[in-house]
């Protein structure tokens, strides 16, 4: 009776309320995939890391037709974590599980979908082979966002002041630097930011940051480099 | 062929309304049938710049909504027979505004004009949205001051994304058109220098227009610029830029009233 003569030890459960985003499919699925990756090609990496739940109120679907979606989306790179409006009963096991009273949140950073102009598109898009890099021809204008969480990021032109770039990765411009870049965004402590002329109004590499007024005044308008030395944003210049 | 033209630059105040005016008599003078059309519904100001505002029945709105013909709305002016105006309805507001209305009233002014110049409304709400949605061309005015630097090139972004032109996947031709320019201030470095804005928006020069009472005093007294005091700096300016605008190529210059004592005689004799 060894169980029994162990002290009972507490059990602490602890409920706790995260944000998700709801994806609600609409019939025809088939249609309702294409829009999505229509969408997903002009926002390249917004649901990397996102938890989603599907809300399955406007579809009737059986539990192998929710089987069927959830594998579509995963090769989507969207993991679905719940679903919503559906009978527990008609679920395969390793299906995510049924979630109830889920209260509505207005839109969550609604990040403007980056137009990606001057694509090269003359080659098929061959998914595993792209590089984890953007290129970017154009400036950045003020007021655009650009993410890209999968890697580096390169502006040939400059970034304008009101404009942001974040990167998973590193991020390169070959213009002067005038708004945000934020680089190593999902946690990549070595990524760095180069410019050919900073002027920036912040810069940051994996959650540390420094906004112009933390620039050293010396600095302003040369070519630097920006890299994390433990936790301290270092700024250095390049020649 | 109609060539459609929004004139725009995000921030008010920085000489929109005036420009679109100048250009469109300069455009007019050389014998071309133009078009100015305002788009700032509620806050309509160029029918006061083009002196008309004691001849307005009809507006865009009754237009856009198919109320009355084009051609009941349209004001000719008095000066330059081939200009006209559209004037924009003042007790209404941007939202009167539709998308297939404006994209309808477009098409028939195309069919009417040789140019069509839509003078956009400050900011980046429906109205400016509306009046940069089927241009061919933008005319981005700009102050040489940070703030307008920065508005333009949040415009220029979305005249890349948001117009009819940039969702076919075609680039929009952006001319750069810098306003209330003053030599000056620009040497004293109280004004940012005319390469630092380009370096900046990184788009093609069509104009620099000097600093200038003739500017001011042709905006009150109901008269563009150019059909006022046409020998004025600020008038040649706008003159030379409209010829860009067509396509002709001549060498930029920064009109001054000071340069040459030749310019300065015939301004007084014009006057």
């Amino acid at each position: 009776m060894l169980g029994a003569a162990r002290p009972q030890r507490s059990m602490r459960f602890r409920g706790r309320s995260y944000m998700a985003f709801v994806l609600t499919p609409e019939p025809p699925i088939a249609d309702w995939l294409s829009e999505l990756d229509d969408w997903i090609r002009s926002s390249t990496g917004y649901f990397v890391g996102r938890p989603v739940v599907l809300d399955l109120s406007s579809v009737k679907l059986s539990g192998q037709g929710i089987a069927h979606l959830v594998a579509e989306l995963s090769a989507r790179d969207i993991r679905v974590m719940g679903l919503e409006a559906t009978d527990a009963a008609n679920l395969a096991p390793g299906l995510p599980p049924v979630l109830r009273g889920g209260r509505a949140v207005s839109n969550i950073e609604a990040i403007e979908p980056v137009r990606e102009k001057a694509k090269p598109s003359a080659q098929p898009p061959e998914k595993s082979q792209e590089p984890p890099s953007l290129m970017l021809d154009s400036p950045v204008r003020s007021g655009q966002s650009v993410f890209f969480p999968h890697g580096d990021v390169t502006v040939l032109g400059s970034i304008a002041s009101g404009a942001e770039v974040m990167a998973g990765g590193s991020i390169h411009v070959y213009g002067a630097l005038r708004g945000r870049a934020l680089a190593g965004t999902g946690g990549n402590s070595r990524a760095r930011i180069f410019c050919n002329r900073i002027e920036a109004e912040l810069l940051a590499i994996d959650g540390y940051y420094r906004t112009a007024d933390d620039v050293d005044a010396n600095l302003r308008g040369k070519r630097v480099q920006a890299w994390l030395d433990g936790d301290k944003l270092m700024i250095t210049a390049l020649d | 062929m109609a060539k459609v033209i929004v004139v725009t630059s995000g921030k008010g105040g920085v000489g929109k309304t005036t420009s679109t005016a100048a250009l469109g008599a300069a455009l007019a003078q050389t014998g071309q049938s133009v078009v100015v059309v305002d788009f700032d519904v509620g806050l309509r100001n160029l029918d006061l710049v083009m002196g008309a505002e004691r001849r307005v029945v009809y507006d865009l709105i009754n237009v856009v909504q198919g109320t009355i013909k084009l051609s009941q709305a349209l004001i000719r002016d008095k000066r330059v027979e081939t200009l006209h105006l559209l004037p924009a309805s003042q007790t209404r507001d941007k939202d009167a505004l539709t998308e297939d209305g404006v994209a309808r009233v477009i098409g028939e002014l195309r069919e009417k004009f040789d140019w069509v110049l839509c003078d956009s409304p400050a900011g980046i709400e429906r109205g400016a949205t509306l009046a940069m949605r089927h241009a061919d061309a933008a005319v981005i005015v700009t102050n040489p001051e940070v703030s307008s630097v920065r508005d333009s090139d949040r415009i220029i972004g979305l005249l890349d994304s948001k117009t009819e032109k940039a969702e076919k996947g075609e680039r929009m031709p952006k001319h750069l058109l810098i306003a209330r320019y003053d030599a000056g201030r620009a040497a004293r470095g109280e004004m940012l220098n005319i390469e630092d804005v380009l370096e900046i928006l990184s788009i093609p020069l069509i104009g620099i227009i000097p600093e200038s009472e003739d500017v001011l005093r042709a905006s009150n007294l109901g008269s563009p610029v150019t059909i006022s005091s046409a020998t004025s700096a600020a008038a040649r300016a706008y003159q030379a830029a409209a010829r860009r605008l067509s396509g002709e190529e001549i060498e930029m210059t920064i009109p001054s009233d000071r340069k040459g004592l030749l310019n300065r005689l015939f301004g007084r004799r014009a006057a």
